[in-house]
């Protein structure tokens, strides 16, 4: 299980990078959405037995973060009309190179933390920190505001890989409760997105200065 | 008990969306309001309707900060009828929605004992004010509620990862994982050091950005000043102190596993920065409404270094969230008014605000002396505790800066509170239809009167209350 489970991980660092080297949003956003959906299956190798309600705990992140979230999120981009991100802060390559080296930094640091004993061997804290840390630079380096978002969702990818060590301490009605939150996020969010575009005709964010001091 | 608190609003909520009426619709809130409230006292009487769930219950610290919400939303109700109906125009359906809604979700905070479930619903209540920020449609409030949003959620996120290294902390231990109060207080004294630490400052960091500390306030000028006011009230008089809620739960985690010395030196610091960085932008403030939204930075300021102090300060903190939710409305809701009468939040187009609207603008006056601390008011009795507390545990340094701060606050507020309420009106502004009514006025005073009551003398059962809880952070129940 545990050779299965790092592939998996592993997949997931790789298309963490791919998210931060390309410039067509609409690449960024199918890429989170294969991330989530593989991040979906993971409750499915960390239990030994199977139940309903995990069934229904795999099925409902896989079609969320998957296929319902992405898809709102390309429809946005469909109303706001851009295809790419302009001149982020820092250029592709360095943002790459970036993420690389948060990569191994979190490989490192995982190292040295206090781990509970079967947890040693799996990926899954590196990778959590990995795609936090990613998750980051993407909300940092970006100023469209819809490859800002998508840095938060990855955030929160990052943040669900670390919520798989503890199973027992999120039931059922919680973990739905997140979900919920996050969609309903978003989907305030799309709004707000469409909103801007509107009133300031363009979704950059660094023209949202009129309040300052 | 539980469920009715939490779920009636909500029914309410969707009842507002079914209402097809533009000019009855608001009127449910006061229901709401009224009936909330209602229950809030029933419920805080009676002992033993406060264990509704394993997950629900209400412990004192949750009560003070139910009864502080469900006060303040029961006056901010009416004055939102009232402020509804100045603004005919738009349409009101979504704000009475998620008006209604927000109170649910913040009485689900004060009872949540599941701290997955109190993630939630904080998260909960940062949707449901979104589109109460964006209510008057203008690029401004959009982009108020743009950065409200992205940094609200991003910081809450954090929370998130904070509340998982919670869970592993007793994971690491050998214990069960738990998110659960009672199983982390029980076993608080085994939990695994570094995971705890991590977890306490990230949840920090987290809250403390939904709660408005400095560094990670910015969202919070730009949200308070742009929304309508009875919302700018609920934000800082309520959800604040919901936020501030789950700062005390891994506050008293930590306590409960002796770490007490640990956490009271980054809530010393982080309290201190906010009165700093609020005292910077307080002083030549033009917006009356953004000064009031650092205000909020300064109070929030002063709760974290309350509880960093500890000790005798934490009855004047607790009792500091209590008062200051209530002056708040009274600032918020005279600033609304005075904010209809001008057309504008600029000290530079209002001036003369006590001719122009007598009422609001002299409660306007009133309400910023009882917020700085002038006596007779409540603010002035919880602040001079949390700075006796200071003083009791030898924190001189910190109780002098704290005393400077406040005189710096007192006199940079002063001044734009006086260029306000003093001086002529102009023309325009006098030629401007709004005058106070009953419904824009008598909440204010209302408040008023019991933060009033509350500076010359505390009700019994409100010092029983705060003493338990009291009791309960230092676990001794």
């Amino acid at each position: 299980m545990t050779n299965l489970l790092n592939s998996i991980l592993v997949i997931v660092l790789m298309l963490n990078l791919f998210s931060l080297g390309t410039t067509r949003i609409v690449s960024v956003i199918r890429t989170v959405a294969i991330q989530g959906a593989l991040l979906g299956l993971l409750p499915l190798l960390l239990h030994e037995h199977f139940s309903p309600v995990i069934a229904l705990t795999v099925v409902t992140t896989i079609a969320l973060k998957g296929i319902v979230i992405p898809g709102m999120m390309i429809r946005a981009l469909r109303d706001v009309k851009i295809k790419r991100e302009v001149e982020p802060l820092i250029g592709l390559q360095t943002s790459v190179i970036l993420g690389a080296l948060g990569t191994v930094f979190a490989l490192l640091f995982a190292d040295r933390l206090p781990l509970a004993a079967h947890h040693a061997g799996a990926l899954i804290v590196p990778a959590a920190i990995a795609t936090v840390l990613v998750g980051f630079i993407l909300l940092v380096t970006r100023f469209k505001a819809i490859s800002q978002v998508m840095g938060y969702l990855v955030l929160e990818n990052g943040i669900f890989i670390f919520g798989m060590l503890l199973v027992e301490a999120m039931p059922f009605v919680v973990e739905m409760g997140v979900l919920l939150d996050l969609f309903v996020g978003i989907f305030v969010i799309c709004i707000i997105v469409n909103q801007i575009n509107q009133a300031f005709s363009s979704t950059d964010t660094r023209r949202l200065i009129s309040l300052k001091e | 008990m539980a469920f009715v608190l939490i779920l009636f609003p909500i029914l309410m909520a969707a009842l507002a969306a079914a209402l097809p009426s533009n000019r009855l619709r608001p009127w449910l809130i006061p229901v709401t309001g009224t009936a909330h409230l209602a229950l809030t006292v029933f419920t805080l009487a009676r002992p033993d309707l406060t264990v509704s769930a394993a997950w629900l219950v209400l412990d004192p610290l949750g009560k003070i900060i139910l009864l502080t919400v469900s006060t303040l939303f029961f006056f901010c109700s009416f004055y939102a009828v009232g402020y509804l109906r100045h603004c005919a125009e738009h349409p009101n359906r979504v704000f009475c929605f998620c008006f209604m809604a927000f109170l649910g979700l913040m009485s689900l905070v004060t009872w949540s004992h599941h701290l997955g479930l109190t993630w939630v619903a904080i998260e909960g209540t940062t949707l449901a004010t979104a589109p109460l920020i964006y209510f008057e449609r203008t690029p401004r409030s959009i982009e108020a509620t743009w950065k409200y949003m992205m940094v609200c959620s991003v910081g809450i996120a954090l929370g998130l990862l904070g509340t998982f290294f919670l869970a592993y902390s007793s994971l690491h231990a050998g214990l069960d994982s738990t998110l659960t109060l009672e199983g982390l207080l029980k076993h608080a004294p085994q939990l695994s050091k570094p995971w705890l630490h991590a977890s306490f400052l990230l949840l920090l960091v987290g809250y403390g950005t939904k709660m408005g500390l400095a560094p990670m306030h910015t969202w919070l000028p730009d949200a308070h000043s742009e929304a309508p006011s009875p919302v700018s009230a609920m934000l800082s008089g309520a959800l604040l102190p919901c936020a501030f809620l789950s700062i005390l739960r891994i506050y008293h985690i930590c306590v409960a596993a002796g770490d007490g010395a640990f956490v009271s030196r980054p809530l010393l610091w982080m309290g201190l920065f906010s009165m700093g960085v609020a005292c910077v932008f307080l002083v030549g403030q033009r917006d009356f409404k953004r000064m009031l939204a650092y205000s909020s930075v300064e109070h929030m300021g002063i709760l974290a270094m309350g509880l960093g102090i500890g000790a005798t300060a934490l009855f004047g903190t607790l009792l500091h969230v209590l008062v200051h939710g209530l002056t708040k409305g009274v600032l918020f809701f005279s600033a609304g008014n005075i904010y209809h009468a001008y057309g504008s939040k600029s000290t530079e187009q209002v001036s003369g605000a006590m001719r122009r609207v007598p009422l609001s603008g002299t409660l306007f006056l009133v309400g910023f002396f009882a917020i700085t601390g002038s006596p007779p008011f409540g603010p002035f009795i919880s602040e001079f505790s949390i700075l006796n507390g200071a003083f009791d545990a030898g924190r001189y340094v910190t109780g002098g800066l704290f005393l400077f701060l406040l005189l710096v606050v007192f006199i940079g507020m002063g001044a734009t509170v006086l260029k306000v309420v003093q001086g002529r009106a102009s023309f325009e502004a006098r030629n401007r239809p709004y005058r106070d009514t009953f419904l824009s006025g008598a909440p204010i005073i209302g408040l008023l009167l019991l933060v009033l009551l509350m500076g010359v003398y505390i009700p019994g059962p409100v010092t029983a209350l705060i003493r338990d809880a009291v009791l309960f952070l230092e676990g001794q129940p």
